[in-house]
C-alpha cells in the first residue's frame, strides 16, 4: 500500500509529460470543421467568369472543393497539384474564389492556368462563412451526394495528397463499392 | 492644462510627466484597436449587443484576437454578420449558435458548457480539490506529531540530572 501511494504522484507526473508533449505537437491554428458528414451549405450565385451555378451544377462523384484567391501567396505552391488532378481527370475539382475581386482572379487563373470545373465568387466572403472557411487555402472533399467528409487547411501539397486525401478517397469508394 | 516643469532633481514632476505619457500612449492603443463602430445601429442597446458578441467572440484566424480587435479578412466579415443578425432581431443565442454551427467551440472566449468542455470548466477545481486534499493530509499529520507527548517521567528526569550533574 505505501508502495503505491509513492507511485501516484510518479504516475501523474508520467501522465501530465504525455499530455503536454502531444499538446506540443498540436497544431493551434488547424482548427477542426464542424461541417464534416454534413451537406455542402446552399449556394447560386455567379462563377468567375461564369454562370449563376447552384448546388445542382455540383459532380455527382467525389470532388474537391478549393477555396482560393488571386492574392492569396500558398494557392500558388497547391496550383501544380490541383492542375495535375484536373489533367488526370479523376477527381474534379471546384473553386471557392474567396474575398477576392472577379477581374483579379481572372487575371490570376489566365497567367496560372485553370484547374477549377467552375469557381464559386464569393467576394464578400459569405459563403465562406457558411463553409467555417477562416482563410485561403482550405481543400474540402466531398462525397457523390454532396456531403463534405473531409478538409484540410493550408497548402494541399503532393504530400498531403498522398498522406491524407489518398486514403480518405479510398475509404469512401470502399463505401459506395466503387472501383478504386 | 498644467505642465509639471521638469528641473533636474525634481523627481516627482519627471515622474507625473511620465505617466501622463504612458497614460495617453495607452489611450492611444485602445482607440487604434477597436475595429468596432463603423456600424449603424437603431438603439443603443443593439449598439451594446454588438460590442459585447464582437468581444466574446474569438476571430477564428488570427487566434488571439477577439472579432473586435481583429484586422483579419474573416473577422471583419463575422463582424458583419453579427451586425446583419442583430438588426435583424436575432438573439444573442441564435448568434452564438450560428457562429457554433460554422467554427465550432473554438470561436467562443467563454466556451459552452458540454461533454467536451466539463474538464475545461472543472479541471482547475478538481486539480484544487486535489491539491487540498494533500495539503489538508500534510497538516493533519503534522498536527498529529506535535501533540506527542515528549516530556519525561520522573525516572528519565532523575535520570538526565545525573548526567548534567557528571558534566559538571
Amino acid at each position: 500500500m505505501n508502495r503505491l501511494k509513492f507511485f501516484i504522484p510518479v504516475i501523474g507526473f508520467v501522465a501530465l509529460v504525455i499530455l503536454f508533449w502531444r499538446g506540443l505537437y498540436l497544431d493551434p491554428k488547424t482548427l477542426p470543421s464542424m461541417l464534416i458528414d454534413k451537406p455542402m451549405p446552399a449556394f447560386q450565385t455567379a462563377t468567375v467568369n461564369g454562370p449563376v451555378l447552384s448546388n445542382d451544377d455540383l459532380p455527382k462523384q467525389i470532388f474537391l472543393l478549393n477555396i482560393w484567391g488571386s492574392y492569396c501567396l500558398p494557392c500558388l505552391i497547391e496550383h501544380p497539384t490541383l492542375m495535375r488532378l484536373t489533367e488526370e481527370g479523376d477527381i474534379p475539382v471546384i473553386g471557392v474564389n474567396y474575398r477576392d475581386r472577379e477581374d483579379l482572379a481572372i487575371d490570376w487563373l489566365e497567367e496560372n492556368g485553370n484547374p477549377f470545373q467552375f469557381s464559386i465568387l464569393d467576394e464578400s466572403g459569405r459563403f465562406g462563412i457558411d463553409l467555417g472557411v477562416y482563410g485561403a487555402p482550405e481543400t474540402y472533399l466531398v462525397d457523390e451526394n454532396g456531403v463534405i467528409r473531409f478538409r484540410h487547411v493550408s497548402v494541399l501539397d503532393e504530400t498531403v495528397w498522398q498522406r491524407d486525401f489518398l486514403p480518405a478517397i479510398a475509404e469512401l469508394r470502399n463505401e459506395t463499392g466503387q472501383p478504386q | 492644462m498644467i505642465f509639471p516643469r521638469i528641473q533636474h532633481g525634481n523627481k516627482v514632476s519627471v515622474t507625473l510627466l511620465m505617466f501622463l505619457i504612458v497614460l495617453l500612449s495607452m489611450t492611444m492603443t485602445s482607440q487604434l484597436s477597436a475595429q468596432v463602430d463603423t456600424f449603424q445601429f437603431e438603439t443603443e442597446e443593439q449598439q451594446k449587443r454588438f460590442r459585447k458578441l464582437s468581444n466574446e467572440l474569438r476571430c477564428p484566424m488570427c487566434q488571439n484576437t477577439n472579432l473586435s480587435g481583429s484586422t483579419g479578412g474573416v473577422a471583419e466579415d463575422l463582424r458583419r454578420e453579427v451586425h446583419r443578425m442583430i438588426t435583424q432581431g436575432m438573439s444573442d443565442k441564435d448568434i452564438e449558435q450560428f457562429m457554433f454551427e460554422r467554427y465550432g467551440d473554438f470561436i467562443f472566449y467563454k466556451p459552452r458548457l458540454t461533454a467536451e468542455t466539463v474538464l475545461l470548466w472543472f479541471g482547475p477545481l478538481i486539480f484544487l480539490l486535489i491539491g487540498g486534499a494533500i495539503g489538508f493530509g500534510i497538516w493533519r499529520r503534522a498536527k498529529v506529531v506535535n501533540t506527542v507527548d515528549v516530556s519525561l517521567d520522573k525516572k528519565q528526569q532523575e535520570h538526565l540530572r545525573q548526567l548534567l550533574d557528571n558534566q559538571q
